[in-house]
């Protein structure tokens, strides 16, 4: 039975199809590997029993129409589902049911999709490393020592783990790439627009996006035609023409117009990404594309814009969280006690420090120092990809500074931390699609992954790239399932 | 510029969050170091940029006002942490 959960999600559909495996013995197998891997710590909330009624209802009576048809799907503690609880990885939330649905989510179960449970992450998807989580940390299925890099740790982790066919994560500044990276996974941030936030719990709403974590590009592409609608309920949702990514998708890239921003050759970076990035480079000249060096010069304000933009709007959108309407209350003495001890005792420390970073960022007399100024330097980061996207049609980069780090290695200096986002926080503020691809093993062998940046609204585009590269790459994961007794 | 204790403390009021003094002094330490990083940002010149507020370049739509979500105040109230015929309950405000 636990091969099934080594099939990809496309394969898995057409056997399903073709009835060669019915949705319980695909649901099964997933949970059946899945209670065995209790120890990677990447459930939040199973929802296991009740995934297998739904199995069970769906072979009684199969619509193989769908997209989705049965498949099991877990996905990122920060979508709202109507009935499951739903955390956000904080203590805060740690009672909240919801009772409505986010878009996403709705639009996968309208497919087909079953839901497995709900995924760790860092808390309110704040962090890098999946440490922040009220619900522990989660091990890499690489090596155990090793974070599997956040905020959708718990998501990357249990695709590489087989866990789930394929999940979706969330990514306000590389929270879906830089795990994905670190596991060895495929993982795409969408443009800005493209799928709905509605039921996600937010974090910058300026920033965040959906997106999938896959198997393979293929996957992604599935799922993101799926996610991917305009929603009334989100009024930065865009109307635009959206495709059939998987149907549409090819490994013709031939003339093509491959960007490489010099600014991304950061001082200190390991010879071994130095040497990917090359040799993806070669992959895409072999495929017929054309390689252009191009500049992106305020490359290196990104991070310390991100750093201002992204507090500021979570301080202000975390600010519901007052111990009232729903979540966790701390008795108090009146009602400012209350609520300064809810918030205390409920948020964990780094989305403290975050709060308090947005909050003096925004308080008189710093707003024009700090949040203007932050605005205005994302206004010229977004320059540099439009004048850039005159002469080239994608951008090939590495997803992250380093491969996966030991668990604990950063959690004392902020900054480092911060540090790991460096190539993938200018596509948020810039609101672009990029997609990471796995694209070799370092010397201890911990995934590397390249990650191709689009222009808006053209996923398809460096999803075919990514699929041309996926061919010529070949990557192996190298997971001995060790945590498998 | 550094922030001090005072500052952490003004913060912490501003942001409804309680901080004793060990804790504003980590915090105190912590935003220091991150502001020194973000202090990169003086090294550009931006009088004459344009502050980019939103990366979807559409017009807000405009919807018909009617009530789409009739008699959910159960659902509402669902996840509160105390309530009472119908209404969310807070500590006294009113002596």
């Amino acid at each position: 039975m636990s091969e099934v959960t080594t099939l990809s999600l496309t394969d898995l559909v057409q056997n399903i199809k073709e009835k060669k495996l019915s949705s319980l013995e695909v649901t099964k197998g997933f949970i059946d590997r899945s209670e065995k891997s209790k120890i990677l710590n990447t459930y939040i909330t199973e929802d296991f029993s009740s995934a297998l009624e739904k199995a069970k209802s769906f072979d009684n009576k199969p619509n193989f129409d769908l997209k989705l048809p049965g498949i099991p799907i877990a996905v990122k503690d920060l979508f709202c589902t109507n009935g499951v609880k739903t955390t956000a990885g904080s203590k805060i939330l740690n009672n909240f049911i919801p009772t409505y649905e986010s878009t996403v989510t709705k639009n996968i179960w309208n497919e087909g999709a079953i839901l497995l449970g709900k995924l760790n992450c860092d808390e309110f998807a704040m962090g890098s490393s999946n440490e922040t989580s009220f619900f522990g940390n989660v091990q890499n299925p690489i090596d155990k020592n090793l974070v599997p890099g956040g905020s959708s740790g718990g998501s990357a982790a249990a695709i590489a783990g087989n866990l789930t066919p394929i999940t979706i994560g969330t990514d306000t500044g590389g929270s879906i790439r830089q795990p994905a990276s670190f596991t060895g996974t495929v993982g795409l941030k969408p443009t800005y627009g493209s799928c709905s936030r509605y039921g996600i719990v937010a974090f910058a709403s300026s920033l965040d996006q959906a997106g999938p974590i896959s198997k393979n590009v293929k996957d992604c592409a599935l799922l993101q035609e799926i996610i991917s609608t305009y929603d009334a309920k989100d009024s930065t949702s865009i109307e635009f023409k959206r495709k059939s990514y998987s149907k549409e998708l090819t490994n013709n890239i031939k003339g093509k117009k491959i960007g490489i921003p010099k600014e991304y050759r950061v001082d200190g970076m390991p010879k071994e990404i130095e040497e990917l990035w090359t040799k993806g480079i070669e992959y895409v000249k072999n495929c017929g594309a054309q390689i252009v060096d191009i500049s992106l010069p305020h490359t290196n304000y990104a991070l310390p814009a991100y750093y201002i933009v992204a507090p500021a709007e979570a301080s202000s959108n975390l600010a519901r969280y007052d111990g009232v309407k729903y979540g966790f209350r701390s008795k108090g003495e009146n009602l400012i006690d209350m609520y300064e001890k809810t918030r205390s005792e409920g948020f964990g420390s780094e989305v403290q420090r975050r709060i308090m970073i947005g909050t003096y960022v925004l308080s008189s007399g710093y707003y024009d120092a700090y949040y203007l100024k932050a605005q205005k330097v994302r206004k010229l980061i977004k320059n540099d990809f439009d004048y850039a996207y005159k002469k080239v049609d994608a951008i090939l980069t590495p997803s992250t500074p380093s491969s996966a780090f030991k668990i604990g290695e950063k959690t004392n200096d902020p900054v480092s931390m911060y540090l790991n986002d460096i190539f993938t926080v200018p596509v948020n503020l810039a609101g672009l699609p990029a997609i990471s691809i796995p694209a070799g093993l370092d010397a201890k062998g911990y995934p590397l992954g390249l990650q191709i940046i689009g222009k808006a609204f053209d996923e398809q585009n460096i999803l075919n790239i990514a699929y041309a590269m996926e061919e010529k790459i070949a990557f192996k994961n190298k997971i001995t399932d060790w945590w498998i007794k | 510029m550094t922030i001090d204790l005072k500052t952490i403390k003004h913060i912490s009021k501003l942001s409804r969050i309680s901080v004793d003094d060990e804790k504003a002094k980590k915090l105190a330490g912590d935003l220091n170091s991150i502001f020194e990083f973000i202090k990169k940002l003086n090294e550009l010149k931006t009088d004459n940029v344009e502050p980019l507020t939103s990366v979807a370049e559409t017009t807000l739509k405009l919807r018909p006002d009617e009530v789409k979500s009739k008699n959910i105040r159960e659902q509402i109230l669902k996840n509160s942490p105390e309530e009472n015929e119908d209404f969310f309950v807070v500590p006294r405000v009113i002596e």
